[in-house]
């Protein structure tokens, strides 16, 4: 009796240590990773076509500052920032595809809120774009403020957005009753605003600067000054796989540490070389900042080289193409933005 | 005893191996939820839906339950189908009938349109009354009024609002002339049974149904107004029209595109049941005197509504169905608003598809049940 007990114990304990390892093997091994590096590509969901943020242009090469942090991902895991799969949603269907399984990383100008982070099985890695909600009108209606709106007025979004909530709250606290006309894609709700169903078009103003542009007559619009609400827009993975979305969240903080430090894809080989120990750490020169993700040493190195820093991802995307020159709060910390990332270290 | 377990058996398997594949698929949902964190329930539809909707017949408020919302967005879906039902069933009759015409020029005309609505997918026509018709409409402030009263806009069809008094009073009204036509219809068929004497029956409704609510405005204290649309100006360049009813011009593309194409099917159901009666059945009737109308109502009718029928009910079925491409066009239907803003909303993918499907099963299941009633009461009973 007291012979077996001595086997059993020692049974137990072979199988604690052995379900340590596993667990512990595990959590070194992404799933994610694994399935991304056997295919070969990167899953990424983005957008139906926002200019700046993700769009395709005539022979599908897609650009953004959204694409850009798949690409960063690309460049981090498989080496080639052109590894990347893109699946365009709308706003209805960007977290199924993600919850299901059908793409790894969403860079959808996605706003970060509480229960879509708590509730719907999904984990927001960082902002890589901070908006906030404004509207758009018709110039010749000599509107120039939304304390102009009246009761009766006709705004057009999308469903399935916070933008469909904020629109409420803003209309109800101030009393105004008004006809919401939420469309499932951007191109339906741009058309329906311009042919002249509504007399305003409500989203996040980087999207109604990005909008205007496809519009028949981009001149006879503008963009009301106010804006009400908060709409920090950041890449979204699944939950469940700590080290992937560690992968996605340190892909992005790379780009915007890299600007901070000022290595660009032109610069980044020969920072190597710099004296600054965080600058070599960031090009993989100095420590093992790969290796926790089950990546290489350069992983870093390679987003900025292929993809850029955050700053030349703007300026290519967003500043040079028109949308927003005006960097606004999507400015570094140290230039009077709030652009501020944890250090890689 | 073999020969029971030879019986039993293959049912048993059957039934195990639905079991099994059921029991698999829920297994799976479940381990896959839970590992991504998904938690699975109800408990979402009490909480409060905090999103507007453009169009509504009962009374709706972002403060209400997502319950509620489910329940606006569903009789949104069922005044499509109604409405799709009612336009359709004209349409295809008249059109149906006209396929049958002696005359060149409504029978070819009758088949062209057949062929041309039948043959173009539902969301094209869908499409192209929403976005290509309506859309070319004029703006409120350019709008010419149709009938003197009503206007048709870029942003909706309005017209004027009935504002009753003693609504009661009138239905009443209304109501009793209804059940004396019923009773006089019993009747005569009583004495024409009995006598073999024809009573005017219609001519006798049709004054019923006149008369007696035009006395309940005469002595019963029934009022009617009409609050007419009335131009509103809201910015330098932008307008609307306010009071009256308005019409989105989402439900009326949706209503025009459903009811053209299915017309097309209940068509050449009609036309299928008039002609699957033998031409000796119309002789036969004429040869004992009966006049066309007579033939029509009482010996062709009867028996091509049996034909009718059945086909018929799928079309409505496929209407009811077809109506969820509401959400193409931003009507806000059941597959829009719940399947739709409410899934983004909540997550809750698998509750809330679940909820719609079973929604759309029992929307099919009472249009068939109640059409199969319909068709039993019109089956030829043989005495």
């Amino acid at each position: 009796m007291f012979k077996h007990l001595k086997q059993l114990t020692s049974l137990f304990a072979m199988i604690a240590v052995l379900f340590a390892f596993t667990t512990e093997a595990m959590a070194k091994k992404s799933k994610t990773l694994k399935n991304t590096q056997k295919k070969g590509f990167v899953r990424c969901g983005v957008s139906q076509g926002l200019p700046g943020f993700s769009n395709a242009d005539a022979s599908g090469n897609w650009t953004g500052i959204d694409v850009d942090v798949c690409r960063a991902v690309a460049a981090a895991v498989l080496g080639d920032a052109n590894k990347v799969k893109f699946t365009p949603l709308s706003a209805k269907e960007r977290f199924t595809a993600l919850t299901s399984g059908e793409i790894d990383v969403l860079a959808r100008n996605t706003t970060w809120t509480l229960s879509r982070d708590a509730d719907i099985g999904l984990t927001f890695v960082g902002v890589n774009f901070y908006d906030g909600q404004g509207f758009m009108v018709r110039k010749s209606s000599g509107i120039t403020s939304v304390d102009q709106f009246k009761n009766g007025i006709s705004a057009c979004t999308n469903i399935g957005t916070t933008t469909e909530l904020n629109m409420r709250d803003f209309f109800n606290s101030r009393g105004i009753s008004y006809e919401p006309v939420a469309f499932e894609k951007a191109d339906e709700v741009v058309a329906a605003y311009d042919a002249g169903r509504c007399d305003t078009y409500t989203t996040d103003k980087s999207g109604l600067a990005a909008q205007r542009t496809k519009m028949k007559n981009p001149d006879e619009h503008i963009v009301l000054p106010e804006t009400i609400s908060k709409e920090p827009l950041g890449p979204v993975v699944r939950q469940g796989d700590a080290v992937w979305e560690d992968i996605v969240r340190w892909s992005l903080n790379t780009m915007i540490e890299a600007e901070e430090y000022g290595i660009t894809s032109a610069n980044a080989d020969s920072m190597k070389t710099s004296d600054n120990p965080q600058i070599k750490r960031l090009v993989g020169a100095e420590g093992e900042m790969g290796a926790a993700f089950g990546l290489d040493n350069e992983w870093n190195l390679r987003i900025i080289k292929q993809v850029g820093n955050y700053g030349e991802s703007y300026k290519r995307n967003i500043a040079d193409t028109g949308i927003l020159p005006d960097r606004g709060p999507n400015q570094l910390w140290t230039k009077g933005g709030i652009l501020y990332v944890p250090p890689a270290r | 005893m073999n020969n029971k377990i030879k019986r039993i058996l293959p049912q048993l398997l059957t039934i195990l191996f639905v079991v099994l594949v059921f029991g698999f698929f829920t297994i799976n949902a479940q381990v896959n939820m839970d590992n991504r964190g998904i938690d699975f329930g109800f408990g979402f539809l009490s909480q409060e839906a905090s999103f507007d909707m453009q169009f509504t017949l009962l009374d709706y408020d972002g403060q209400d339950s997502y319950l509620w919302a489910y329940v606006v967005a569903l009789l949104n879906t069922l005044l499509v189908s109604f409405l799709g039902i009612i336009f359709c069933t004209i349409l295809g009759v008249i059109i149906g009938v006209a396929r049958l015409s002696q005359n060149f020029l409504i029978k070819n005309s009758a088949a062209w349109y057949v062929e041309f609505f039948r043959n173009i997918p539902l969301l094209l026509q869908i499409f192209f009354w929403y976005y290509a018709a309506l859309r070319a409409l004029p703006l409120p402030e350019n709008a010419q009024p149709w009938f003197g009263v009503t206007y048709m806009t870029i942003k909706g069809y309005y017209i004027p609002s009935m504002i009753w008094e003693n609504l009661n009073v009138f239905m009443s009204c209304l109501i009793a002339a209804i059940v004396a036509i019923i009773f006089i219809r019993v009747y005569a068929r009583k004495i024409q049974e009995k006598e073999g004497k024809q009573l005017p029956v219609l001519y006798i409704s049709l004054a019923l149904i006149t008369i007696l609510p035009l006395l309940s405005f005469l002595i019963g204290g029934v009022t009617l107004d009409f609050e007419m649309p009335v131009l509103k100006q809201l910015a330098q360049t932008s307008f609307i029209f306010e009071g009256g009813i308005a019409l989105p011009p989402e439900l009326i593309a949706l209503v025009l595109a459903l009811s053209l194409y299915t017309s097309t099917f209940v068509a050449e159901c009609v036309r299928a049941g008039i002609q699957g009666i033998s031409k000796g059945q119309k002789e036969a009737a004429a040869s004992v005197g009966l006049t066309p109308n007579q033939i029509l109502k009482l010996v062709i009718m009867p028996q091509a509504l049996r034909i009718i029928i059945p086909p018929t009910t799928n079309q409505y079925l496929n209407l009811t169905k077809n109506s969820s491409l509401a959400a193409a066009i931003a009507y806000p239907d059941l597959v829009l608003v719940f399947a739709g803003t409410a899934l983004m909303q909540t997550g809750k993918a698998i509750e809330i598809v679940g909820i719609t499907m079973l929604t759309y099963l029992s929307i099919s299941l009472a249009i068939a049940a109640l059409m199969n009633w319909y068709n039993k009461r019109i089956e030829i009973k043989e005495k």
